[in-house]
């Protein structure tokens, strides 16, 4: 029934991307990491919905908006279990997970106190280094950001 | 390998590596040839360090280079709040390659990204110090002919020392190294460092006391204990005098070991040691200046 109708909802957009089965509490930071403060178009967005696979689940719908792979693997450093739906013409055209991507620019903090992208102007860059348990290299200091110590820009 | 930047170690194969350390022995045998005299170095001190400073320095000189630059930040535009973009952007046009230590880890490979000028990285917080690396790989294939098959002793403070890390990576380039690693507890060799010396095929022991392996080694690389490093300060008493190296010790070493230290030295090794033949780290200090011609002439294009 829950899948049935989360396919309503999503079928209610015309033209624009569904992003389902963000985990609770990530959906703002969702919106951040996709720029979506600024977009001008509609957005709809839910959190803690019931989720029969996770238990609460975070929703956002964008319309007349769809995202590249590069833009969209960003999220996957807070929502790996995201489902991206597409649609046009109240149609489902593409259903895909997001993979974590193998480096990551500008968004992602160092964690080392001492490295000078946390001291200057510098667009961070890290080095995916394990996808399973996410560990990112820091392109400027070596040091390793682990998936528990990851903040936003 | 013209026109690159050496920031860390790691940036350098083993192929790169000793083509460095052989120009240095060119260096060694005549270190004043004037291949810099049309050259304008910048050598930019963010943080004051004497012996990479003026080893650096000397090695321009010796080489007929002119050298433009400040020894610590305080007497340059970063004080007013100058952007290091901004200061690297500056200097590049004045100069032809950038010597510089700065106290924030990852602002060498920052600052040689801005444009096409080379940096030598001459230290960046506790990341990088990749000259000291290879003035340490030099000072072992100096002393015994070769950097295979090889017991190499660390002493100190192997949890928190630069100059070790880099060292145990530099050298698991090479073949069947076993490493001494000799620290109080709380200062081991990180766990991470251990797993890679053994994935490249090394292997390596742990002690609490240097006499426990110096009549069995090669390489004596010591270096400083720090007090601060010690949550109990007991503890310190306790332990620092087993990392303490006298002449005495050494009596019943191989004929070939070779003392080692990245210097400054407090008190880890006795006076009393300098005199012995094994002795070698002022030898050390001066390889620093024949790996850094080699490098400076490397990376403009001069051999």
């Amino acid at each position: 029934m829950e899948n049935k109708k989360t396919e309503l909802k999503v079928s209610a957009l015309e033209n624009g991307t569904v992003i389902d089965h963000i985990p609770a509490g990530h959906v703002l930071q969702v919106m951040r990491i996709l720029n979506l403060e600024n977009f001008e178009d509609q957005i709809y967005f839910g959190a803690n919905l019931d989720s029969k696979k996770y238990g609460k689940k975070g929703i956002i719908k964008v319309t007349n908006r769809f995202f590249k792979d590069v833009e969209i693997n960003k999220i996957s450093l807070v929502a790996p279990t995201a489902t991206l739906i597409e649609i046009r013409d109240f149609d489902v055209t593409k259903k895909s997970g997001v993979n974590i991507p193998d480096t990551v620019e500008g968004f992602a903090k160092c964690i080392n106190p001492k490295c000078i992208t946390n001291h200057q102007q510098i667009t961070t860059k890290f080095y995916v280094t394990d996808k399973v348990n996410l560990k990112m290299k820091c392109h400027y200091c070596e040091k390793i950001t682990k998936k528990d110590d990851v903040e936003f820009l | 390998m013209n026109n690159r930047s050496l920031i860390s170690i790691n940036d350098y194969s083993k192929e790169e590596i000793l083509q460095v350390l052989k120009t240095a022995e060119e260096f060694e045998a005549n270190p004043r040839q004037k291949i810099l005299k049309n050259h304008v170095i910048a050598s930019l001190f963010f943080e004051p360090s004497t012996r990479t400073r003026l080893s650096f320095e000397s090695a321009i000189n010796q080489l007929g280079g002119r050298i433009i630059g400040f020894t610590d930040a305080s007497s340059s535009s970063v004080k007013k709040g100058e952007s290091l973009r901004d200061t690297i952007e500056t200097v590049s046009l004045y100069s032809d390659l950038i010597v510089m230590r700065h106290p924030l880890e990852g602002s060498a490979r920052f600052a040689s990204e801005i444009n096409d000028t080379p940096v030598i990285n001459a230290g960046d917080g506790a990341n990088q110090h990749p000259t000291q690396c290879l003035l340490d790989l030099y000072s072992i294939k100096q002393t015994q002919n070769r950097l295979d098959n090889l017991d190499i002793a660390l002493v100190g403070d192997l949890k928190y020392g630069r100059t070790v890390h880099s060292l145990v990576i530099a050298m698991s380039m090479f073949k069947n190294i076993r490493f001494h690693l000799v620290s109080p507890i709380e200062l081991k060799l990180p766990r991470s460092i251990k797993d890679f010396i053994v994935a490249n095929g090394h292997s390596y022991k742990q002690y609490t006391d240097i006499s426990a392996v110096i009549n069995n080694i090669d390489i004596l690389y010591m270096t400083r204990i720090q007090q601060e490093r010690f949550a109990d300060q007991l503890e310190y008493e306790r332990v620092k005098n087993s990392y303490v190296l006298e002449n005495s010790m050494l009596d019943n070493s191989r004929d070939n070991l070779r003392i080692l230290h990245p210097m400054p030295r407090v008190n880890e090794i006795d006076e009393n040691v300098d005199s012995n033949k094994k002795a070698h780290y002022f030898q050390q200090a001066q390889n620093g200046v024949f790996v850094r011609q080699a490098l400076l002439a490397t990376i403009l294009g001069l051999r």
